[in-house]
């Protein structure tokens, strides 16, 4: 049973501002059915005061908490305030919530980021980190962005991999990303050996379903934009067996497309031993 | 807050039974000598854990008392079965487990697969169910051990022991079969001479006994290194002083629960049965994970759509009504039950599992409680979910 304080009680029993605004002028989401937790707030703004928030929450009681904790630390602020509000803050009002469960007022504050980011159509809102860095995904499990992870970090003087799984969730599942997150760690607090620690090794299946991913998420929209397409043929070890189609097919330049974006990208994200072997149609 | 308590939760531990504790009592004040000692005052004490060796070993339908091991717990029958078996098998590197199994038989074979041991996990289907094909072909000449449970802990489902034990022995007669058999101990019979198996577990628990207290079957014949080494008792297989007043407990629930099968297989079943009917009836979002499996009589396990298991037992814990959950949030892990996932239960309903243990001390009133006060909380729960269309869909479509 976990020790819940008596803000996080009361705000799962009795919830405020639970809905959705149907004229909001910002909506913002976080997490996913398949992760367990989703979150949804509507922000009404006007004049550069949040005039009233409501919100919607798949999860569990500390989340529904520290969701509902957030819409009334909001209501009535103006935007700029609301802005610098960490997740810290929220699990701070609720009287502290289960290392466990710091993860819960991160999301609250994932979701109240992506509002306001999609209410100034603007890329980053809250933190100064770059922002090529910023989305790229850390734990494929619970889908968590580097951004996200250095974020929980500064914000809550995270030390450990094990914090790092407690506030984000990332690490939480598999594991694999675990020396991933430790080098995150490690960069930030600007240790030295940060570039020692090895990427986790993984099991041919393991390749196989990351190869057929990033394929999947990274290679083949930026070729379908292009008017070409990617598809994969077989996987044996290291040698990625690929066929291009549409445009890609005539283009002169195919090999040089494989070479140098679809085996870069391969190699980046999963093996540097990866070769890309086209065949012919 | 309500002090009511209604006691839904009969799979993780039960209630121990007044006639269990009045069979315990003699042995802590009076009749507490060490039974191997060699004055009159220890009689009582070595005769008790005798009769209890042999009301265990009908519980069992053991050919003999001595197959018959007192353990502390099922995790400590699971580990000494699996462990002292392989030790004596040093040979034989592959052995074979379920994907469902309970952590104290899973993380065994997972630690043996680190130790290098080729380790085949069988799956299941969508509604729980072994895949006994899966199994046929991958026991082999080189398989040394089968473990599997006689019933899963979360959904209730049974395996028919019997054809396991079928496929095992005509693929290779010299593996051995090791059951869990915790969650089926009272609830079903159990006969380890008619599906012949080699060892057997259960844990005293699960049925009315206290905690901390376990048996084990080992037929005649199987050789087991011991996990605890020292004294002779138990025949050397265990040693340590025995838990004399526990060995009574267990045997008079072992008692209890065998003349109690038939109550469980009609009126524990019929309140299970009405408690999930009316709750997948009236309520919208609500769905049987494990569809029409063959189920020991007092487990349920439904999937409440869209919404998530934490927040549905906090609120049931509020008014009383104690059951447990496959949702990742009620474990600290961040993931869901490795059990219904097996099963490819969709992420709908997983994070939203509800299993309602009953037991013989299950009222129909408390089921009825339950039937009456779950469907407006259920309500409440869906109004905060972010997923107001799908549930919409389904509430259209019951």
């Amino acid at each position: 049973m976990w020790d819940y304080t008596e803000e996080v009680l009361d705000h799962y029993r009795n919830p405020r501002n639970v809905g959705k605004i149907d004229d909001a002028d910002a909506v913002g989401e976080a997490g996913s059915l398949a992760c367990g937790d989703a979150l949804k707030i509507y922000l009404k703004i006007k004049d550069g005061v949040v005039v009233d928030a409501k919100f919607q929450t798949f999860g569990c009681g500390s989340a529904v908490a520290s969701s509902s904790m957030m819409t009334e630390m909001i209501i009535g602020k103006p935007v700029e305030e609301v802005k610098k509000l960490t997740n810290k803050d929220i699990a701070d009002a609720l009287g502290g919530l289960p290392p466990e469960k710091m993860h819960c007022s991160v999301m609250g504050h994932e979701a109240l980021e992506d509002a306001l980011k999609n209410y100034y159509n603007d890329e980053i809102t809250f933190s100064d980190i770059n922002s090529d860095s910023a989305s790229k995904v850390v734990c494929t499990c619970f889908n968590v962005t580097e951004k996200q992870i250095i974020d929980a970090i500064r914000d809550n003087n995270l030390k450990t991999v094990e914090d790092v799984t407690n506030y984000t969730k990332a690490g939480g599942a598999c594991g694999r990303c675990k020396g991933t997150i430790q080098n995150i760690i490690d960069t930030y607090l600007n240790k030295e050996d940060s570039q020692k620690a090895e990427k986790p090794k993984l099991s041919s299946a393991q390749k196989i379903i990351k190869i057929n991913k990033v394929i999947e998420n990274q290679i083949a929209p930026e070729l379908q934009k292009d008017g070409g397409d990617i598809e994969l043929v077989d996987i044996d070890e290291n040698k990625v067996y690929v066929k291009l189609h549409g445009r890609c097919s005539q283009c002169r330049n195919s090999v040089l497309t494989l070479k140098a974006f679809v085996e870069q990208t391969l190699k980046d994200a999963i093996d540097k031993d990866i070769e890309v072997i086209n065949i012919e149609q | 807050m309500n002090n009511k308590i209604i006691y839904l939760d009969n799979n993780a531990t039960t209630k121990v039974d007044k006639k269990v504790v009045e069979a315990m009592m003699p042995y802590f004040e009076q009749e507490y000598a060490n039974p191997s000692s060699m004055y009159d005052f220890s009689k009582k004490a070595s005769k008790i854990i005798k009769d209890s060796r042999e009301i265990m070993k009908d519980f069992f339908n053991a050919k003999t008392s001595n197959e018959i091991i007192f353990t502390s717990c099922g995790s400590e029958s699971a580990n000494m079965a699996i462990r002292g078996l392989l030790e004596t098998e040093k040979n034989k590197k592959h052995i074979i487990t379920t994907k469902v199994e309970h952590p104290c038989v899973l993380n065994v074979f997972k630690y043996y697969e680190k130790q290098g041991y080729k380790v085949d996990y069988i799956g299941v289907n969508s509604n729980g169910e072994l895949d006994l094909a899966e199994l046929q072909e991958k026991v082999s000449e080189d398989t040394a051990l089968v473990a599997a449970m006689w019933a899963n802990n979360e959904t209730g489902v049974i395996f028919p022991i019997e054809k396991i034990s079928e496929i095992v022995k005509s693929k290779n007669p010299d593996t051995k079969l090791f059951v869990d058999a915790v969650q089926v101990a009272g609830k079903i019979n159990i006969d380890v001479q008619s599906a012949d198996i080699d060892m057997l577990s259960v844990s005293g628990h699960k049925f009315h006994a206290p905690k901390g207290i376990g048996a084990l079957y080992v037929k005649s014949g199987t050789l087991l290194n011991p996990l605890i080494i020292g004294g002779h008792q138990e025949r050397g297989k265990r040693a340590g002083t025995e838990n004399v007043p526990y060995i009574a407990g267990i045997a008079e629930a072992a008692k209890l629960a065998k003349d109690g099968l038939d109550y469980e297989a009609k009126e524990v079943k019929r309140l299970r049965d009405k408690l999930e009917t009316n709750l997948v009836k009236n309520i919208c979002n609500a769905k049987l994970n494990t569809s029409i499996a063959n189920r020991v009589p007092n487990t349920t396990n439904i999937g409440f759509e869209y919404i998530e298991g934490e927040l549905i037992l906090l609120h049931l814990s509020d008014i009383g009504i104690c059951a447990s959950s496959g949702s990742a949030c009620t474990s600290g892990s961040l993931e869901p039950s490795h059990v219904l996932r097996a099963m490819g239960t969709p992420f709908t309903a997983l994070h939203g599992s509800i299993r309602f243990s009953l037991s013989r001390f299950t009222t129909e009133d408390e089921i009825d409680y339950v039937i009456e006060k779950m469907p407006p909380i259920i309500e409440k729960l869906n109004g905060i979910s972010p997923y107001q269309d799908e549930i919409n869909a389904l509430k259209n479509m019951k």
